[in-house]
């Protein structure tokens, strides 16, 4: 048996009464890209904070590349590997776009040194091509709280895809980017990270997204994972029409 | 060990975690609402413990009976709740509520700087002490224990007089719950038509007086001079982040922690006295980030 | 090279001539440029969003080991500064463990209570501090040289100009560093910088440890050019004038640190005569003025000058302001 990129084992948490997760079984393997889809409040957001040690589950272990990261912090997941774009876009709103990236590129560096300026690290080049890449390279120089959310949450998966990861977890990627541009964008992004090796992980809730882009996909319904497969068996299943497809569309 | 100085150092510390806990409540109790510390409490207890000891002083030399001490403590508290914490609030921290943390610290760091000189002008450098209400109540024998009627019972009552006066008035009374409903959620609050700013502005006050109260008390046990009111908003701090900011009742605890800790330092390790509590804030704190009470804050991403 | 940066050259090329222009304001300037590089320790940590209010406890910790060391037999300049920063940094790093844990409130005022346990512990024990009456500090010699005491303090002079453009140099090549650049986001974004692999805390304490070999380096100029080291040091009134010079120099810029640090003193020699007793409550009220009126301090002033002026020259504007504020 090949060793999975990411393993959630039995993952076990509750908020007060509220289980967010119930026994959770999940394999996330190199290269296949996986959308995780489910109604609002099912403990999608919550299962990624725990892949990610913001926090810890009651009962259960989660695995990256075969070693047990249950009880590290995030800090300690991400230098192994695991980079996160948030849902709400978590970015260092003093600082330009551009400048967000350099401070992302000189944290995977691990950069000391006083005397080497911040805009003399040697990867601007290619942080300027994650901006282009994200489409964002016209607004490099603004600071990032100037920008549109959605902007900003293209921005912070470009900070998220700085750091070079195995894994990449995004917290519905393109929600409030414009619809006109969802796909242009996501287009672009799954090429990238085809390109860089980059496995991918998305919660999401647009469903054209979902058929397009994810090669595989898991419905995560009142903290279980209830179903995964191939984006045409589970977009077409009657179960997934009647909890899922039906409250978005509603 | 002589039991009469295990006696001894039991009332001390009692009769000064009384004290300490009346300023630390009022420190506490305007964070929990306001959300703000106020670095100037210190010197509201300063003023409170000048105003009871100058006036005293002259109306006691003028003839007029002792026991007049008493009321006007209660007097001494209420001018520094409401000629100097309605104005701090009403004129200041009402400018600055929404601007960042930090700021807050600086405003209330600006009035503590203001006050402390204020205190100077009025009351020059020389230390008063008037002792008539302690006097007056005369030394009661426990256990073959000398000491005095007002701070081993007087102190100790009047602490827990306002920690459950308080509990009951946040509770019980249609204001209390106004505060406890605006401390939860002030949106909501105003949204049902709550004025939140008459809210902050009462608990302000009140939290001043209490600050006030505390400096009247101790004023017939010590001396007041210069420089207790930065002392004493370090010491509360320390009772209030032993205890989690906002916390009334843990206050009264960590209050009792420390102030029994700093009188057994006393007769033990008399060097240390100062630093007991301090020590006693950075053991809990090590320990427990959030102090005894305090619930750690959750950041939702 | 603009307006912007003529002037501040030329400043520096006035202070330098003071001993021959102005000797009166010698030993008044070399106190403020060490203060000044104290105030850089405060204005440090502004830039990561925290405030502290106390710390003068590595002001006075850095005075009383330089003050030790001038008792000894190795009571040189060089010597001191070396051990007196270099205790400064290690209660720094102490200090800092346990104090980066917090921020805003618990950060400022557990900072506070520490100075008060060090000022306390000063008072004390005075068969080793000299209590409240301090310790007195001989001139030291200058690398083996004994000199008189008007060469003497014209050498200081410059060596504390020296060492303010020196370590303001270092702390600007700091902030515009990667380590430094990650440091000041503690006051942005924790949740991210962790994102990042980073940890906030040690992040926050290499600046924090930077921020009281500061304080520390202007501790012992101080001492020395007093020849006395006191409690008063490490006394919370020395660290809100720390804070005070920080916020009116501009939070959070540098060369504001030293345009405030130099302008409270000369104005304090002069005004100190008519307002020595309410020198707190001025100060207090002047920094209430600007926080709430002219947030950005002197530095934001000469700024929003310098931009109106530079507007007039070329059109292209500043894109955004050099001087990052605390309260934006």
């Amino acid at each position: 048996m090949s060793t999975h990129l990411l393993e959630a084992r039995d993952l076990e948490i509750r908020f007060g009464g509220v289980v967010a997760a119930d026994g959770v079984n999940l394999t996330i393997d190199e290269g296949k890209n996986l959308a995780i889809i489910g109604p609002n409040g099912a403990g999608k957001t919550t299962f990624l904070n725990i892949c990610t040690g913001w926090l810890k589950p009651s009962r259960g272990q989660v695995f990256f590349l075969g070693e047990d990261v249950t009880r590290l912090p995030p800090r300690k997941i991400v230098q192994r590997g695991v980079a996160r774009a948030f849902q709400i876009p978590q970015l260092f709103s003093e600082h330009t776009a551009m400048e967000n990236l350099l401070i992302a590129v000189s944290a995977r560096e691990g950069r000391q040194s006083p005397f080497l300026q911040m805009e003399a690290q040697p990867e601007r080049d290619e942080m300027r091509e994650l901006l282009d890449l994200v489409g964002c390279a016209d607004v490099a120089d603004a600071r990032v709280d100037a920008l549109s959310e959605g902007r900003r949450k293209l921005v912070d998966i470009a900070v998220a895809l700085a750091l070079k990861p195995r894994l990449l977890l995004m917290d519905e990627p393109t929600s409030g980017v414009a619809s006109s541009e969802k796909f242009e964008i996501m287009d672009i992004l799954v090429k990238a990270l085809a390109r860089a090796d980059v496995t991918s992980v998305f919660v999401e809730h647009d469903m054209g997204i979902v058929k397009n882009y994810a090669d595989e996909v898991a419905v995560w319904n009142a903290g279980e994972v209830q179903m995964r497969g191939t984006p045409d068996e589970i977009l077409a299943h009657p179960d997934v029409i009647r909890d899922v497809i039906g409250e978005e569309a509603a | 060990m002589d039991y009469t100085i295990v006696l001894l150092a039991i009332f001390d510390g009692l009769s000064y975690a009384a004290l300490v806990f009346m300023v630390a409540v009022g420190l506490t109790l305007i964070f929990g609402v306001l959300r703000i510390l106020n670095v100037a409490h210190g010197s509201l207890y300063a003023i409170g413990a000048y105003l009871t000891a100058s006036i005293g002083g002259a109306i006691f030399a003028a003839g007029f009976a002792p026991i007049l001490a008493f009321p006007l403590m209660l007097i001494a508290a209420a001018l520094v709740g409401i000629l100097l914490g309605g104005p701090i609030e009403y004129l200041l921290l009402r400018r600055i509520y929404h601007k960042p943390e930090v700021l807050q610290l600086l405003v209330t760091f600006a009035v503590f700087m203001i006050l402390e000189d204020v205190q100077r002008l009025v009351w020059g450098n020389q230390p008063y002490f008037e002792a008539s209400a302690l006097q007056m109540l005369g030394n009661i024998q426990v256990f073959g224990v000398y000491y005095t009627v007002y701070q081993l019972i007087l102190l100790p009552v009047v602490a827990a007089l306002t920690l459950i006066g308080l509990r009951v008035f946040l509770r019980k009374t249609l204001t209390g719950r106004l505060i406890t409903a605006v401390t939860e959620d002030r949106e909501a609050a105003q949204s049902i038509g709550i004025d939140a700013n008459r809210v902050y502005l009462l608990t302000f006050v009140v939290g001043a007086g209490l600050a006030g109260l505390g400096g009247a008390l101790a004023s017939p046990t010590t001396s007041v001079l210069p420089g207790i009111g930065a002392e004493m908003i370090v010491l509360s701090f320390a009772v209030v982040a032993t205890a989690g900011l906002g916390r009334i009742e843990g206050a009264a605890i960590a209050a009792l922690l420390i102030g029994l800790g700093r009188s057994a330092a006393t007769y033990t390790f008399p060097e240390l006295q100062v630093l007991v509590p301090y020590l006693i804030m950075l053991a809990v704190l090590l320990v427990r980030p959030e102090g005894l009470f305090g619930s750690p804050a959750a950041r939702k991403i | 090279m603009t307006i912007r940066h003529i002037l501040p050259a030329i400043a520096l090329l006035l202070i330098a001539t003071i001993p021959f222009t102005a000797p009166a304001l010698q030993i008044l300037l070399t106190l403020a440029l060490a203060k000044a590089i104290a105030v850089m320790g405060v204005t440090l940590l502004l830039r990561a969003g925290q405030v502290s209010f106390g710390h003068a406890l590595f002001f006075g910790i850095a005075a009383y080991a330089a003050a030790f060391v001038a008792a000894s037999s190795l009571d040189d300049l060089v010597v001191l500064l070396i051990a007196g920063t270099l205790g400064a940094a290690v209660s720094g790093l102490i200090v800092g463990l346990f104090v980066v844990r917090y921020r805003g409130i618990f950060f400022g005022m557990l900072n506070l209570a520490f100075s008060m346990i060090f000022w306390s512990v000063l008072e004390k024990f005075y068969h080793y501090t000299g209590g409240a009456d301090g310790l007195r500090l001989p001139r030291p010699s200058v690398l083996g040289l004994s000199l008189e005491r008007a060469p003497f303090e014209l050498l200081l002079f410059y060596v504390t100009l020296g060492l303010t453009v020196a370590l303001g140099w270092f702390v600007l090549r700091f902030l515009g560093s990667p380590v430094g650049q990650l440091f000041q986001t503690v006051k942005t974004n924790e949740t991210r910088l962790e994102y990042l692999g980073i940890s906030a805390r040690t992040t926050l304490l290499k600046g924090y440890v930077l921020s009281a070999a500061l304080c520390g380096t202007g501790g012992i100029l101080v001492a020395v050019a007093q020849g006395i080291v006191t409690p008063s040091y490490a006394y919370w009134i020395r660290s809100g004038e720390m804070v005070f010079i920080a916020v009116l120099g501009g939070a959070g810029s540098i060369p504001g640190a030293v345009v405030g640090a130099v302008a409270y003193e000369v104005v304090r020699a002069y005004a100190a005569a008519f307002a020595a007793d309410i020198w707190q409550l001025v100060l207090g009220v002047f920094l209430l003025a600007v926080i709430l009126f002219a947030p950005g301090g002197l530095a934001g002033i000469y700024e929003g000058l310098a931009n109106r002026l530079s507007r007039r020259d070329a059109p292209s504007a500043n894109r955004k302001p050099a001087a990052k504020e605390v309260h934006s």
